[in-house]
């Protein structure tokens, strides 16, 4: 079924997977964040919350340098527009434009225009801009896009390497997503076992609209938000697909086809076989934000091994 | 001096609207202004979507522009083509014949018909294929030759460009946005198609193919998509349907050269190479070069591989050897030239170089190893400074420019600023040399978008005009 | 005479390299006055022949995977003959092209005025007499002293410093050649000495001007001779880019140490 690919091009495509997956990623952290700060209970005069992006996605020291404070509006100019930044939400889908481009015979047209077209629209977007349409409007415009793209490849491209690499690449980025924005909100809320307040519901709730899974918790557990619950969905459910579990079977599944006995696949496989056997008692008791980030170092360890099995990269 | 108004492509000298255009002419009539302007933004979206775009060189990096494309066709009727198509495949199958010569018996300077000095001196003749015998003996695989008319019946020949001439995927993609935005037109009369042309290629590519491959491997080797033609290195992969490939997928062991992929080594067999002579083997030309392949001069000397076009066919296209095409076509094809050379002063002979200073406002002066329209005068645009400043070089390096007339290249109306206008144009058809030397009907016609200039260099604010040849 | 030469390069990196290519030039010519009795070359890689565009019989020597050191060795035997210094110019290599300038050959202001009066010299007294009064001239001009020029050193800066090797002899001899106007080429290879010592000495480098009805006449002026059987001829070129030993690239690897051993000697158990 598969064809042989450029290992550099399997690598640009893997990327350009990864790009458009973390500005996505990104949209989704800054609108919670957002959406939480314009919350009665905010204050404001709390700029607290405005560190957590920061601290996630970005370089302090750089920012403190050419940003006099922290403030909503240096934030999000940082985080979504700042080419100075590379991590800002225009530079990861410049990124991604550009390992496209570099790898453009592999991709269908409508991928291709697609991520062009973002780019383009990307780059004639400034902050003046962004305020007059509104920062809600902007993040769902990064998030649309990142459909559009999800959508075109697996509407599209043939079942080949390309295909392969791009799904490969979304789902390791999303696992590493998933964990590192989980275990930042979760030590911000801090769920102290106390019973929730009206405002927690609010934040706790907006967390799990961040990661569109607003509407999933009340189908699953028809109950009212508990922090436990919202973990165990985005740790450990496979139903739900920005979850770790969700992502890791995936990776399993991409990896045993194109490689079953490749080392990378057994640590894939390791990776997944821990979500597998884990409750969530279990792991609250030794404390989530521990957890998760163990998950992405190992995460990242599989992403190295991938590289040196299939991209060649020296 | 100035020059006096050219032959135009639609109205001839004026005296009435000229065949090929008949039909097209009387459509533009009776179609408003407006529309055109609509359809011309319409063009222009659709090449920014595709990324149709090139990187300038010199200006800051990353920096991707749009080359113009005008909506109004340059049209030619069967007749004309018939001229300009086999006059250019002739052109090569000379050079073709030519560089087989001058790597191995050198024929043509024993025979004292070009002074041997010019060739072997010359830093485009490489030793580096001295003696190699290639397959079909075929240096230059893909020409692109540059034609321009200056009357009803004469097209001069201003280059051969048989190094790695690019441009060919804005002929592909021109014709395919006129086809999506005036599909009404092509109704209305019968264009000979081009896109057949990346199926060529690749036949043309695969028989010239190294003996005992069956089934051979193409690749397109690319600097990579910083490079201003990336776009076009690109589409000719996927035209194709091989790969593109940078220097550092490749490799050279056992005397094959590799592409390394996701499932290990596959040997390559023909590399359709977009990049320099002096960039393709780091250990056989420049050094520093990071974008070639370390090892791979060797495996194209014991026959392993083949490169398109060859090492070496830059002495072809040299502005000094250029003046000797004619001689080639008569003594490797016992042939009268179909198309006229421009006649060339060498500035290194002393008599040419006297006539040349005496004359710089009428001549058009280029340096001798210069592409682009970079490091040229044009006599008749030129100021007093532009002048001093050439004469000056010339006296410091006379080996190093020729000089031409200025030729009054024709003109074709052109949409430029909401009105519709005579530009001077060009023409490049595209000559593969596989089993046969063969041209696709039309080419890509550039057009330079400033009133009067001759220059049409996308480099130099040129744009492009779909060619369209019409069929009997 | 009858010549056994060993040849050992060895290169150490300071770590570990993944990719190397060499271009080994370090097979004898096929000229008319040596053939070759066995010869040998080989390193852990790949290694295929070839010949390049001058002539010059080739190595490519590829290897893949982790390794942090790379030895080239050289063994084999070559009968030569004493041709008095002059070749045949019959060996498709046209002449002419050997007019142009390289970067090691380019001729500056102070070349042109070392060469300019052997012009004169020329009319009188004809070439060969005028070409060994430039080689005894710079012989004398350039003392062979290694440590003041590179690998990358041109002949116009061999000539400012005064002191050179055989590499910049031969690229001076070729410069001023040009001065000339005659066609002249560098020629790398091995060199019996006369005392019998070996050492990096023996691996040589020499010049050969074009001479019109004579042929190829080889200048060493370094050793103000011409060559003679105690010359093994390598490969030649317009300059050292061309005909050196070996020339490589590598991915990874660090840095770089290398060792030579060079033993050239006269093999008299015929």
């Amino acid at each position: 079924m598969l064809t042989a690919m450029l290992g550099r091009t399997a690598n640009n495509v893997y990327w350009m997977a990864r790009y458009v997956e973390r500005a996505e990623n990104l949209a989704r952290l800054l609108a919670s964040t957002y959406h939480m700060s314009l919350l009665p209970a905010a204050g404001s005069s709390d700029t607290s919350q405005w560190e957590a992006p920061l601290s996630l996605a970005g370089d302090r020291a750089d920012f403190l340098k050419r940003y006099s404070e922290i403030t909503p509006g240096t934030v999000l100019a940082y985080m979504a527009l700042d080419p100075e930044n590379s991590s800002s939400i225009r530079s990861c889908l410049r990124l991604a434009r550009e390992n496209a481009r570099a790898t453009r015979p592999e991709l269908t047209t409508e991928v291709w225009e697609g991520i062009n077209q973002t780019y383009l629209e990307m780059e004639s977007m400034s902050y003046s801009k962004m305020v007059d349409q509104g920062f809600r409007e902007f993040f769902d415009w990064v998030k649309e896009r990142s459909h559009l793209f999800r959508g075109a490849v697996y509407g599209t491209m043939r079942r080949g390497h390309a295909f392969t690499f791009s799904r490969l690449g979304t789902f390791i980025e999303r696992a590493d997503n998933t964990a590192r924005f989980l275990a930042l909100k979760w030590e911000l809320l801090a769920p102290s076992g106390r019973p929730l307040a009206a405002e927690d519901y609010y934040r706790w709730g907006a967390l799990l609209r961040a990661f569109s899974a607003f509407k999933a918790y009340r189908e699953v557990y028809s109950g009212i938000i508990e922090p436990r619950r919202v973990a165990e969905l985005l740790v450990l459910r496979r139903d739900m697909p920005r979850s770790l579990f969700a992502c890791s079977a995936e990776t399993v599944d991409i990896l045993r086809n194109l490689r079953s006995e490749a080392a990378c696949t057994r640590v894939a496989e390791q990776i997944h076989e821990r979500l597998q056997r884990n409750r969530i008692d279990g792991i609250l008791r030794s404390g989530l934000p521990r957890f998760l980030n163990g998950f992405v170092v190992r995460n990242n360890e599989l992403h190295g091994m991938i590289g040196q099995e299939f991209m060649l990269v020296l | 001096m100035k020059l006096g108004s050219a032959f135009d492509e639609m109205n001839g000298n004026r005296d009435g609207i000229r065949g090929a255009y008949r039909a097209y002419e009387e459509w533009l009539r009776g179609t408003p202004i407006e529309l055109l302007i609509e359809r011309h933004q319409q063009a222009d979206l659709i090449f920014r979507r595709l990324g149709i775009t090139f990187s300038v060189y010199g200006s800051e990096e990353g920096v991707e522009r749009l080359i113009p494309f005008d909506i109004i066709p340059r049209i030619l009727d069967p007749e004309e083509w018939r001229i300009v198509g086999s006059g250019v495949c002739q052109r090569v199958r000379a050079i073709n014949a030519f560089l087989d010569d001058i790597y191995h018996e050198q024929h043509i300077l024993k025979a004292g018909r070009i002074p041997a000095p010019l060739v072997l001196n010359n830093p485009s003749f490489r030793p580096e294929v001295l003696g190699l015998d290639l397959p079909r003996r075929t240096y230059v695989q893909v020409a692109g030759v540059d034609v321009v008319r200056v009357s009803a019946n004469e097209f001069y020949v201003l280059e051969d460009n048989v190094r790695v001439p690019s441009g060919v995927s804005y002929m592909l993609e021109n014709r395919e946005t006129m086809m999506r935005i005036f599909p009404e037109l092509f109704a209305l009369q019968s264009v000979a198609p081009v896109n057949h042309y990346p199926e060529l290629l690749l036949r043309t590519l695969r028989s010239t193919t190294p003996p005992g491959v069956s089934d051979p491997t193409v690749v397109v080797l690319t600097p990579g998509h910083f490079n201003s033609a990336y776009f076009e290195h690109a589409f000719l992969a996927m035209q194709m349907g091989v790969e593109l490939v940078e220097g550092q997928d490749l490799f050279v062991e056992d005397d094959t050269v590799f592409m390394r992929t996701t499932e290990g080594p596959r040997r390559v067999d023909v590399i359709y190479r977009r990049i320099d002579d002096d960039f393709i083997d780091p250990l056989a030309f420049d050094a520093g070069s990071l974008l070639g392949v370390p090892g791979l001069l060797s495996v194209v000397r014991n026959g392993r591989v083949a490169l398109a076009n060859a090492i070496g066919t830059g002495i072809a296209d040299d502005k000094a050897i250029y003046c000797f095409v004619p001689d080639m076509i008569d003594f490797y094809l016992g042939e009268k030239p179909i198309l006229n050379n421009v006649p060339t002063y060498r500035c290194s002979i002393d008599d040419d170089r006297a006539y040349v200073l005496d004359h710089l406002e009428e001549l058009v002066v280029k340096e001798v190893g210069g592409s682009g329209g970079y490091g040229m005068l044009v006599g008749p645009m030129s100021t007093a400074e532009d002048r001093y400043t050439f004469r000056q070089k010339i006296d410091a390096e006379p080996d190093n420019f020729i000089a031409q007339p200025t030729l009054n290249l024709s003109t074709c109306p052109t949409l430029v600023d909401g009105k519709i206008a005579p530009r001077h144009v060009d023409l490049r058809p595209y000559v593969l040399t596989g089993e046969t030397t063969q041209v696709v009907p039309g080419g890509l016609t550039r057009v330079a978008l400033r009133e009067g200039s001759l220059v049409v260099n996308s480099s130099q604010g040129g744009g492009t005009k779909d060619t369209w040849v019409l069929e009997c | 005479m009858r010549l056994t030469i060993e040849h050992e390069t060895h290169y150490r990196f300071g770590e570990p390299a993944h990719h190397s290519v060499q271009y080994l030039r370090l097979t004898p010519r096929p000229d008319p006055c040596q053939s070759l009795i066995g010869w040998h070359v080989s390193t852990p890689g790949k290694c295929k022949r070839w010949t390049d565009g001058f002539g010059n019989t080739a190595h490519v020597s590829v290897q893949n995977g982790m390794h942090d050191e790379l030895p080239v060795i050289v063994r084999g035997e070559v009968e030569t003959l004493d041709t008095f210094g002059v070749l045949p110019a019959e060996d498709g290599l046209p002449p002419l092209m050997f007019l142009r300038p390289t970067t090691y050959t380019k001729v500056n202001e102070a070349i042109e005025a070392f060469a300019t009066p052997f012009i004169e010299r020329m009319r009188d007294e004809g070439p060969i007499a005028t070409l060994h009064a430039l080689m005894w001239s710079l012989h004398t001009q350039v003392a062979y002293k290694p440590g003041f020029t590179d690998v990358d050193s041109t002949a116009a800066e061999a000539l400012e410093h005064g002191f050179g090797v055989c590499q910049d002899h031969a690229h001076l001899f070729i410069a001023c050649c040009r001065v000339l106007g005659l066609p002249a080429r560098y020629v790398s290879g091995y060199l019996l000495s006369r005392n019998g010592e070996s050492g990096t000495l023996a691996s040589h480098a020499w010049a050969e001007t074009y001479v019109e009805d004579l042929g190829w006449v080889s200048f060493d002026p370094t050793n103000n001779q011409c060559a003679t059987d105690a010359y093994v001829r390598l490969a030649v070129a317009f300059d050292y880019a061309g005909a050196c030993p070996i020339r490589g690239v590598r991915k990874g690897g660090g840095t770089e140490e290398m060792t030579v051993r060079v033993a050239v000697a006269p093999n008299h158990q015929q």
